[in-house]
């Protein structure tokens, strides 16, 4: 059983729900980064979501956009991404990380050296933002055979049809964007994603985690109830962005600009 | 040429590829958007009504046909082939632009949009969604780099002046490219009232192939005025390539012709031998960019890299996934001309002819000039003439330290 599996399986068994931050790889440098990636853990993060930064990020909003702007001006790369989780796994051996990102690195880079490189530092999951299903058999195909899950978002506007079609698809979890927009836009419509959640869960029996517009405790909960989990990406961004001058960044300021995860763990926590 | 060969003119398949090229490479909020254009462009473009009035708005309206003109004195000049200019600088709005916009606006009308989006780089674009906005009474927005809102403020003018806003895009590289990513966002974000004209023959399909087939009137006219003005075929066409529209709309109607030979002409920016260029098909690699495969501009680790042109309108990583095909099955040649040959080429085509072109097609020009020269006078060429030039004294006055 894949990582994503054993953890999502023990969630479920147990009625947690899952928390799961996203990092934009680099930012503010590549040893910070592995060490909020050890900070969310020990603040109650069960999945990571490890970006990888992108000249052209067209799903993103300007928090995350800033984030990766960051990162590519200290130069990282995708191999510097997939370095971060080698060291990562140096004292992690259980917590699943998901790379995620756009497809022209993973291209460039070629399908097979990447995936080789990928199980290698014990990389767990993918998610392309801009490859769909229809786009995606050869590389799909090459993460299964190496035991990679494949995660695909389902949207507002997917359709019934299609949402059957993506879960098919997925392996992990399925991913349900809480919005139409970007990262980081504001979630006020609570009850289109219930009824939007409520009519996924006919459709499958994969974990579902709502991401995009969850920026706190409150919003953490509300849209946890609702599913198995939730990814807080932006709102996570935006503190880190606080790190980006700083020199010798102490324990202390790691551990503060991880507060709205530990909020979000504490509100999460309350779910009944 | 072989007959799997003339098959290959046929595309995109189902799936909105041209061979590898091509595809729908987008988040899944726009994918039902994506959809719903092709399924709404596949009814109408099998509807003879829908072409008609498609006809008489670009007749009425834009003023075609264009007129195939014979530029005897560049001719003359150059001592060589006898040069055709293809005028689609003499369109309403002054460039190619606008017979993309007035298709698309067509589309969003039927499809009860009530606001238009554009990406922009020189402009061009931007003031022909303008202007179609404008007409058909629409919100428009229209992204822009701040980089080029500053490279070409009469047209940011031109754009207010229509009634639409101008958006200035202060990410990335802040150009073209950076434009489109916001728009794509905002597309993500306004999904069911907006409609997404996209000002090339890039991005997810089905705009690939939409904006070729409204772009194709150059061709088809510049092949029924060849017979008309020279009696034949001529023997080559040329056209700048930045996305590559107004190439794609002369080449496609010709393709099957196989003895006229094709010409598509990038910006060599500084030199392709530097890295200050825009000319992914002479230097570039296939890669995934703003929803479609095609050969781009890109580094080692896959980061778009910053590209470099005289002209703003040239000034893109990427190229339409079919040009990458054409280059690959070798029906169309791509090369470049530099910035100091394109400035020379405006030079001489306002000095010859009285035709200020617009520095984009003065990349055509020049290509075309060195082609004509090596040619037979018996021989004929066409080059579009893809935009008029005013837009760009500024740039030019300024390269050349004059004040105005």
């Amino acid at each position: 059983m894949s990582r994503i599996a054993a953890i999502t399986k023990k969630a479920r068994q147990e009625g947690n729900k899952l928390l799961i931050p996203y990092l934009v790889a680099g930012d503010p440098g590549l040893p910070e980064t592995v060490r909020l990636m050890r900070a969310l853990v020990a603040n109650g993060a069960d999945i990571i979501e490890l970006g990888i930064p992108f000249s052209d990020p067209a799903s993103d909003g300007p928090v995350i956009q800033r984030g990766v702007e960051r990162s590519l001006a200290r130069g990282t790369t995708l191999i510097d991404g997939l370095e971060v989780v080698r060291e990562f796994r140096q004292t992690d051996q259980t917590t699943p990380i998901v790379l995620m990102g756009y497809l022209n690195p993973i291209e460039i880079m070629g399908y097979e050296v990447f995936i080789q490189k990928a199980i290698e530092v014990g990389v767990d999951g993918v998610l392309v933002v801009d490859m769909p299903p229809s786009e995606s058999a050869v590389l799909h195909g090459q993460l299964q055979t190496a035991g990679i899950d494949t995660i695909y978002l389902v949207s507002p506007t997917t359709n019934a049809c299609r949402a059957v079609s993506i879960a098919g698809h997925s392996s992990g979890y399925l991913y349900y964007v809480s919005l139409k927009g970007v990262t980081g836009a504001a979630l006020t419509d609570y009850e289109s994603v219930r009824k939007n959640i409520e009519e996924l869960r006919k459709l499958t029996d994969l974990p579902i985690v709502i991401g995009f517009g969850i920026k706190d405790g409150e919003s953490a909960r509300a849209m946890a109830e609702l599913s198995d989990g939730v990814v807080i990406g932006s709102a996570l961004v935006a503190e880190v962005a606080e790190l980006a001058d700083s020199e010798g960044i102490s324990d202390e300021q790691i551990s503060s600009s991880i507060a709205v995860i530990k909020n979000a763990r504490n509100a999460i926590n309350t779910i009944g | 040429m072989s007959e799997v060969k003339a098959m290959a003119f046929e595309g995109p398949d189902d799936s909105g590829h041209f061979g590898p090229y091509g595809g729908i490479f987008v988040g899944e909020t726009l994918i039902a958007a994506v959809a719903e254009l092709e399924k709404v462009y596949k009814e109408l473009s099998g509807n003879k009504e829908f072409w008609c009035e498609f006809d008489k708005e670009l007749k009425h309206y834009v003023g075609r046909p264009s007129p195939l003109y014979f530029a005897e004195r560049l001719t003359n000049y150059c001592g060589g082939a006898q040069i055709y200019l293809k005028r689609e600088d003499l369109n309403h709005t002054g460039a190619h632009k606008v017979n993309n916009t007035i298709g698309q606006a067509l589309l969003a009308k039927h499809m009860d949009k009530t606001r238009i989006i554009a990406e922009t780089g020189a402009g061009q674009h931007g003031v022909a969604s303008a202007t179609v906005a404008a007409r058909l009474g629409l919100e428009c927005h229209v992204y822009m780099g701040a980089e080029d809102i500053v490279r070409q403020a009469p047209n940011v003018y031109r754009m207010k002046l229509l009634g639409a806003n101008v958006v200035s895009v202060d990410s990335g590289s802040r150009t073209l490219k950076d434009a489109m990513n916001e728009a794509l966002r905002d597309w993500a974000t306004n999904v069911d009232d907006t409609y997404y004209i996209i000002g090339t023959v890039a991005g997810p399909h089905p705009y690939p192939q939409l904006v070729r087939d409204f772009q194709c009137v150059i061709g088809r006219e510049a092949r029924e005025q060849s017979f008309e003005q020279i009696g034949r075929l001529p023997e080559a066409l040329v056209a700048c390539v930045g996305g590559g529209s107004n190439a794609i709309g002369l080449f496609h109607p010709f393709l099957k012709d196989k003895n006229v030979s094709m010409y598509g002409v990038e910006a060599g920016g500084h030199g392709l031998d530097t890295t200050e260029h825009a000319a992914p098909l002479n230097a570039g690699i296939p890669g995934v960019l703003h929803g479609n495969r095609t050969y781009l501009m890109t580094d080692d680790s896959g980061q778009i890299m910053e590209t470099h042109s005289i002209s703003a309108g040239l000034d893109y990583p990427g190229v339409g996934p079919e040009h990458a095909w054409l280059k690959d099955i070798d029906r169309v040649k791509y090369v470049a001309a530099t910035d100091s040959e394109a400035l020379a080429a405006f030079h001489k085509l306002t000095h010859l002819e009285g035709i200020i072109p617009a520095l984009e097609s003065s990349h055509a020009v020049a290509y075309g000039m060195q082609l004509a020269a090596d040619m037979d006078c018996s021989q004929c060429i066409i080059i579009n003439l893809s935009g008029r030039g005013d837009k760009d004294i500024e740039t030019v006055a300024k390269l050349e330290e004059i004040d105005l």
